[in-house]
Formats: C-alpha cells, sequence, structure tokens
C-alpha cells in the first residue's frame, strides 16, 4: 500500500474495516412477537436490518455497533438486547 | 543577494498597504474568497468585496461567513475542489482558525492567508506584534514575512506559487505588519494582469473533490500510517525551501522587484556583529546600518523573509564568521521567555563549528514603538558583549520598570 499526501482514498473503506466489532449488546429477535411493521429497519442508523424473503429481518452483525434504537422502538418487543460474550 | 527595485516611477501609485495587497489577490484570480473582517485586517476584506461587487474579479465567490472558523473551514472544501482559495485574517481570528489550520496543511490543500499581524488578547490590544503568527508555526503552513507593501503585494503572488506547486502543495502565510504596513499610504507599482498571468500558472491539482469520481479527503490514518503523512508533509517543506528562493528569482525575472528568497543579507559581507529580524522593522535598522556603515562600522542584517520552511543552511552561512549576532522578536514564548526566532536561530547554530554568540531582544510587544535610539541601544550592548561576553542571553526590550 502507498499512502497519497493529503490522506486522498477512495470511498467506502468500511467494507474492509468491519464496525461490529464496536458493539457492547447484540440485538435478538424474537419472529413470534414480531408483526412485521418495519420500524427497526427505518429507524437504523447503520443500515444493518436487512429484509428477509419470509418478510421477517435479520441483523447484520458485521456492522450493527449495538446501539439498540431498533429494540427501544419496537411496538411489541419483539428485540432483546443481549450482552456480547467474547 | 541583496534587495534590488527596478521601480517604474510612471507605474507608482499612492495606495494603502491593504490595497496593494487586495489589488493582488484580484489578479491572481482567485475563485473562493473567505473571510470574516477584524481589525487591522478588515481594509483588505473591504477592498476586496468592493472588487466583486464592481464584477472586477470574474469566477470568484465571496463567502460571507460567522467566524474565522468557519472561514478556513470553507475554503478546505473549496480548495479541495480544486478552487484558489484565499483568505485573511489577524490576531484572535487566527487563533480561532488554529484547529482548522492543521486540517488544511494536513489535507495538502494550497490555501493562501494575509495575516496581518497583530497582539493577542488578554490583555485586548490590536497594535502590531508577531505573536499571532509565531503561535501558529507548528501548524504546517509556510510563513512568510514582508519587509514593506510592495513586498506584501509582491509576496502574495509568490506565495500562490510556492504552495500551488505540485512538489509542495502547503498552504502559506504572508504575514504584513498591522497598521504599520496594513494602513499606510506608499508609493506601490500594482501587479500588472498580464504579467502575474504570465508568472502564475493555473492551479490544477492532480485529485480534486467530485462526486462523479468520489475520493475521501483527509482519511482516518491509524498508527501504522499516521508517522509517514507527517514525514511527507516536512518533506514538501523542504522542497518548499527551494521553490521560495525559485519564485523570488522568477518574479524578479518578469516584475523586476526582488527582495530575497529564504533571507535576504544586507551588509553582511565582513560584518562583525549580525542583526536578525523579520518584518517591517527591517527599514529601521537598515536605516541604522546606513548610518554606522558611514562611519566604518562593519554591522550587517540578515533578514528572515522564510520562517516556515525555516532557512537554517541560509543562515548558518550568513552567521559563520560573525563575531556576535541579535537577533529581535516581536514574540515570546512565556516561560522560556525567548522569542521564537532567537531560539531558533541559536538551535541551528548548535552541532556546527560555528561558535558565534547570540543575543536575543524581544521587542515591539503590543505595537510599541522601535525608535532608532533603541537599536542603538542594542547595538552599544552587542558592541560591549563583542569584548566581555554575552551580559543577558535574551532580555525584554524597553521595559518600562516604573510601571511594575
Amino acid at each position: 500500500m502507498k499512502i497519497i499526501p493529503g490522506a486522498i482514498c477512495e470511498p467506502g473503506t468500511t467494507r474492509v474495516n468491519k464496525t461490529g466489532g464496536w458493539r457492547t449488546y447484540r440485538p435478538i429477535y424474537d419472529y413470534d412477537k414480531c408483526i412485521k411493521c418495519k420500524l427497526c429497519e427505518l429507524l437504523c442508523p447503520e443500515s444493518s436490518v436487512l429484509p428477509k424473503d419470509d418478510g421477517f429481518f435479520e441483523f447484520d452483525y458485521d456492522f450493527c455497533k449495538g446501539c439498540g434504537i431498533c429494540a427501544n422502538e419496537c411496538p411489541k418487543q419483539a428485540i432483546e438486547m443481549v450482552l456480547e460474550e467474547k | 543577494m541583496t534587495a534590488t527595485h527596478d521601480v517604474d516611477m510612471e507605474k507608482m501609485v499612492v495606495v494603502e498597504g491593504s490595497y496593494s495587497v487586495a489589488h493582488a489577490v484580484k489578479v491572481c484570480r482567485p475563485n473562493v474568497i473567505s473571510a470574516y473582517p477584524i481589525t487591522p485586517q478588515t481594509h483588505i476584506v473591504e477592498d476586496l468585496s468592493q472588487f466583486m461587487a464592481d464584477g472586477e474579479i470574474p469566477g470568484c465567490e465571496y463567502l460571507n461567513v460567522e467566524s474565522e472558523f468557519s472561514a478556513i473551514s470553507a475554503l478546505v472544501g473549496a480548495s479541495a475542489a480544486g478552487a484558489r482559495t484565499y483568505s485573511a485574517t489577524t490576531s484572535q481570528g487566527l487563533e480561532l482558525m488554529h484547529e482548522v489550520l492543521f486540517n488544511v496543511s494536513g489535507m495538502r490543500l494550497p490555501v493562501v492567508m494575509t495575516v496581518v499581524n497583530r497582539a493577542v488578547s488578554a490583555p485586548i490590544n490590536i497594535w502590531n506584534d508577531h505573536q499571532d503568527s509565531i503561535s501558529q508555526r507548528d501548524t504546517g503552513w509556510i510563513q512568510l514575512y514582508a519587509e514593506d507593501t510592495q513586498e506584501a503585494a509582491d509576496m502574495t503572488a509568490q506565495a500562490f506559487k510556492i504552495a500551488e506547486d505540485k512538489d509542495v502543495l502547503m498552504p502559506a502565510m504572508v504575514c504584513m505588519d498591522g497598521f504599520i504596513l496594513s494602513h499606510v499610504y506608499e508609493p506601490v507599482v500594482l501587479l500588472e494582469q498580464d504579467l502575474v498571468d504570465q508568472y502564475l500558472p493555473t492551479f490544477d491539482p492532480e485529485f480534486v473533490l467530485d462526486p462523479k469520481n468520489p475520493m475521501s479527503f483527509g482519511a482516518f490514518a491509524d498508527p501504522s500510517t499516521y508517522t509517514e503523512f507527517r514525514y511527507l508533509q516536512e518533506k514538501a517543506m523542504g522542497v518548499a525551501l527551494r521553490k521560495i528562493e525559485d519564485a523570488a528569482n522568477e518574479f524578479n525575472e518578469i516584475f523586476g522587484r526582488y527582495y530575497g528568497g529564504l533571507i535576504e543579507e544586507y551588509n553582511t559581507e565582513d560584518a562583525e556583529i549580525i542583526i536578525m529580524a523579520m518584518g517591517s522593522i527591517i527599514g529601521t535598522l537598515k536605516d541604522v546600518i546606513d548610518a554606522h556603515s558611514s562611519k566604518g562600522e562593519k554591522i550587517g542584517l540578515v533578514k528572515v523573509r522564510s520562517f516556515r520552511p525555516f532557512p537554517k543552511f541560509e543562515i548558518k552561512k550568513a552567521l559563520k564568521d560573525a563575531k556576535m549576532v541579535v537577533v529581535l522578536d516581536k514574540n515570546i514564548s512565556i516561560g522560556l521567555n525567548e522569542g521564537a526566532l532567537f531560539t531558533e536561530t541559536k538551535a541551528c547554530l548548535y552541532n556546527t563549528h560555528i561558535d558565534v554568540p547570540v543575543a536575543g531582544y524581544m521587542i515591539g510587544h503590543g505595537g510599541r514603538d522601535i525608535p532608532v535610539s533603541t537599536i542603538e541601544k542594542i547595538i552599544d550592548e552587542a558592541k560591549a558583549a563583542m569584548k566581555t561576553g554575552i551580559d543577558i542571553e535574551s532580555q525584554f526590550t524597553d521595559l518600562r520598570e516604573e510601571l511594575l
């Protein structure tokens, strides 16, 4: 790798730098409670809530930072924040 | 080589120092000007606003901003997008820019800025000294100091040429003494548009901020790469040493005016005592030295035009045969009791075979007048120190002890 003066580079460096490693709490779905309202997908600041073919959602744990907005906003308490254990 | 003014009286006009600088900026064809008014820089931006209102700077946008922090931040984006950019400030305004000054230089953006040197608060004081720009010395900006209003104008065009050079790409401050130069009316030659066009190529950076070809500027660097960015900045400053000389020589060829490159030597050949300084005080010093020369006394002057990059080689060469060196500083590093030029001159003589005593005088703080009598007193002390050695290494000049 050569560096360019001014620290100039192509965008999209987080494709390599997986920021999900910053997470303390991991969100977990309870699909029995989920009503597919999409609020979690709309409100996720990291676009880490991905739709599945069956209408439910799943988390992209490579980039989810565990902020808990989805769990806080879910009207059915279908998302639980669980402490990450390494 | 000493300064030469091949001046055409027909072309001379009597204008304010600020106007001659604003006019120089205009003929350099900037694309974005962003500045916030502050005394004593105000007249420069007023004149530029007038040029804009009169449609005299085509292809240029003048941004009204709410602070100096915004003024310089706006130029980060503009310069990255490929614009030739200009700002002007002083004192508290420059200190407010501090954080962004590092970003400009780290992102290698060749912004040119006039610093109309003024003291810093507290106590509040609007008059001239060099504390403001000296406080920014480690931000990675080129710093050039002008002796008179003609040089301040000419240095503006030189600064664009140096800063935008592909092998330099570092921002530059053109420092001129507040009021003493900014508000004085002197005869000058205003820079001719056709000659500036011949002197200054268009700014054509390799990388530009462009939505069609997105790039990140000033990106993240972790410990594995950060050192190398600093190394490259230092290397660019090394290249700038040569480019500052080149820019002065080319300017001389086209405009017929020369003020020295990195330094100007005045009467230094065979000089026993050499005085060093920067800025408008040089004029007074030249007069005093002329008077002493006519009596056969060997006193010389080193005018430092480039404080960053610091011209170690040229300074060592100029001082090597002197018996006594006196450095005058319009600033102080509080807690060291030394001015910056003094400290750095001493430092560059260490680890060499040059063994000359160097004395420092901090002078003209907050615009205190520097009369010929004060310079004479300093020369008398230097003559005594040549015989008996330095009594006080660094001191305040003309301290009013009755107030303490």
